[in-house]
């Protein structure tokens, strides 16, 4: 039943050319998130600029989930998130996503009862007028025809978002963030639970987005970091550890300390070994 | 059958029944007594809509309903008064001077315009400030039912200018027509199915559209629909103001069709018993609603004139069984849609009143 990601179709949904977006950055200055005294990040400064495609790594706990909530204006920060010269911090939720940052959570937080189509259809409409929201939907707008295709989708469109395999879930986030035509993109562990076919397509799509927009992916996979990743930012108790390419990054005496440091983390270690011992 | 056709039969049929059916059945006194159950249901009908799509667990429509109500016996006691006249009840408690707040009252227009107006008004932006500030559930449910509370007090304490416990009542006339005359009071029951059925014809293309989507979107995932740029607020304060819209009209149409409204209407003990007549019927349902609250209505007037002081107690233990063991109400029973093979499960929302409290929160 499942059909796999167009890319190509990526075309239709991103309409705009992608000049427009060639100097947006996104700048994260001194961000600071504390809960009851806790601090849960601590200091962090991160650029990310268009055509970047980066990977915010650490282990669990380090703070990266809690950093894009405060991009979001989901946890209260300190400090400074600018993006097209606009100060974020401080602002509502919903002003942020209509600065054009959307987001994705890690776990997928998709309109369950609602069909594939009305969830892109909802995604594409905040800025539709009172007259038209008061009307039935009557024609499917043409992003979230090209968004049901590149991310495959589109034989289960009317089938509720709740039944979906768990990929397709992610997937359509995916697609949710493409109608959304956010133009930074925070996607917290997007391809967590996919099998690897899934993954592959996943990576080659938000390799593609990276080309034009402004995307962080905040993953654990050093598998998949390494093919993907086109640098990276490593995290750990809540401030940055380390930055740079992924070749720079895998080398680097502090990173390998903390992933090996923390073996129960299974995961991120032993990759990181397989690397050191190709 | 195809559920558009469905919604539209049931619709006919209920169009049919109340045009038809009803007048030729009952006598006068039981036609004026459904007509009376029929204001009560379009309260009904806005409830079914913020709490079934939006899940907002209105417990306090009494305030909206009364402010309907009292606004439209204001206009009938100051036509009664005729020209310049000031209502029966100041002249005897109070110095017999009319508060200033009264005089707009006396034109028919403005009178129909502030029951339109002013109550759903009223709901916006008191709606926006509470789920601005994200009260949901169980919270917002007290919330609103302190405000019926507060708002039953406050027209007890101002006999002088409200009638106080005895309320507003005694009235001669409705726009200009004979209340004493029966056919008038036909008519009154025609308007009342009438509006009643374009209320729920209103809601059915509402839910539809998509505003309906965007509410049942929020009512799951509020954070969600937050991060697409959407303000939730504004869209749960807005069905929340179409119910009160249509509690208000209820209400004005309550006041001459039963001949009084006084604080007993609006406080809240009458707030939570149109809150079970919808749960009962089905609160995410179109039609559910109507019936349940028409029934539970139906039930009062009978049971409690014979047993006065097991009525409340058979009610909550009503609501209680319907809660636990039918989430989706009455409905369910009669209208059970078999598990579609795609999905598997019923679309609709199985969880039980608390759903608002702990939907939309921290993913
Ligand atoms: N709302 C909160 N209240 C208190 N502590 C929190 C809250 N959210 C996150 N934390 C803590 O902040 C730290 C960072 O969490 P998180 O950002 O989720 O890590 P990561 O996503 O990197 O695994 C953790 O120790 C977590 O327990
Ligand atoms: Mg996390």
């Amino acid at each position: 039943m499942t059909e796999d990601i167009h890319v190509e179709a990526l075309e239709n949904v991103l309409t705009e050319p992608a000049a427009a977006f060639k100097h947006d950055y996104l700048e994260i200055r001194d961000l600071k998130v504390v809960f009851d005294g806790f601090v849960a990040v601590d200091g962090v400064d991160l650029t990310v600029t268009s055509g970047d495609l980066r990977f915010l790594i650490g282990p669990n706990g380090a703070g990266k989930t809690t950093l894009v909530d405060a991009v979001t204006g989901l946890a209260p920060a300190a400090g400074s998130v600018r993006f097209g010269g606009v100060e974020l911090l401080g602002r509502s939720s919903h002003r942020i996503a209509r600065s054009g940052v959307g987001r994705t959570f890690q776990t997928a937080s998709v309109f369950e009862e609602l069909t594939v189509l009305q969830n892109l259809d909802i995604a594409a409409g905040a800025g539709r007028k009172l007259r038209t929201l008061l009307r039935r939907r009557t024609s499917v707008p043409t992003e979230v025809e090209a968004a049901l295709e590149t991310i495959g989708l589109g034989k289960v469109a009317h089938l509720p978002a709740g039944v979906l395999a768990h990929g397709q879930k992610q997937w359509l986030e995916i697609g949710m963030l493409l109608v959304q035509n956010a133009h930074v993109l925070l996607l917290d562990e997007p391809v967590a639970g996919m099998s690897q076919a899934e993954r592959e397509q996943t990576g080659l799509l938000l390799q593609r987005i990276g080309q034009q927009r402004t995307v962080v992916v905040v993953e654990h996979d050093m598998e998949f970091m390494r093919t993907y990743a086109s640098s990276v930012t490593v995290m750990h108790q809540g401030k940055v550890l380390a930055e740079g390419s992924v070749s720079e990054v895998t080398e680097d005496e502090r990173v390998i300390e903390v992933y090996l440091g923390s073996r129960s983390h299974g995961r991120g270690t032993a990759v990181i070994e397989n690397g050191e011992t190709k | 059958m195809n559920p558009a056709l469905k919604t539209w039969a049931g619709f006919g049929g209920a169009a049919v029944l109340l045009f038809a059916v009803a007048p030729a059945a009952l006598s006068d006194f039981r036609l004026n007594l459904l007509a009376k159950f029929l204001c009560l249901a379009m309260v009904a009908v806005g409830i079914g809509f913020a709490w079934g799509r939006g899940g907002m667990l209105v417990l306090g429509q009494g305030v909206f309903f009364g402010l309907g109500g009292y606004l439209m016996a204001m206009h009938m006691k100051l036509a009664d008064a005729g020209p310049g006249g000031v209502p029966d009840f100041m002249l005897l408690y109070g110095n017999g001077v009319l508060p200033g707040w009264w005089e707009p009252m006396r034109s028919p227009v403005v009178t129909v315009l502030a029951i339109l107006v002013l109550p759903a008004a009223l709901a916006l932006v008191l709606g926006y400030a509470v789920f601005r500030r994200r009260v949901r559930g169980a919270y917002f449910a007290i919330l609103s039912q302190a405000l019926a509370a507060a708002f039953a007090l406050l027209l007890i304490g101002q006999q002088t200018v409200t009638g106080g416990t005895n309320g507003l009542n005694g009235f001669r006339s409705f726009f200009g027509y004979d209340l004493a005359d029966p056919l008038n009071k036909q008519t009154l029951y025609y308007i009342c199915a009438g509006v009643l059925l374009a209320m729920v014809a209103g809601v059915r293309l509402l839910m539809n559209s998509r505003y309906g989507e965007l509410l049942v979107a929020v009512r799951d995932q509020e954070n969600r629909v937050r991060f697409l740029g959407y303000d939730p607020a504004l869209i749960k304060a807005g069905a929340y103001a179409l119910a009160a819209c249509f509690a208000a009209v209820g209400g004005a149409l309550f006041t001459p069709v039963a001949g009084i409204i006084s604080p007993a209407d609006v406080g809240v003990v009458p707030s939570i018993s149109l809150l079970i007549g919808v749960a009962i019927g089905g609160r995410a349902t179109l039609l559910g609603p109507v019936i349940g609250s028409i029934a539970v209505s139906w039930a009062e007037t009978g049971l409690s004139e014979r047993f006065p002081s097991i009525w409340t107690y058979f009610l909550g233990g009503l609501f209680i069984v319907v809660v636990a063991f039918l989430p989706n109400g009455l409905a369910s029973l009669t209208f059970r849609r078999r598990p579609s093979p795609a999905t598997g499960k019923q679309t609709q929302p199985a969880t039980s009143v608390d759903l608002p409290a702990t939907s939309g929160g921290h993913p």
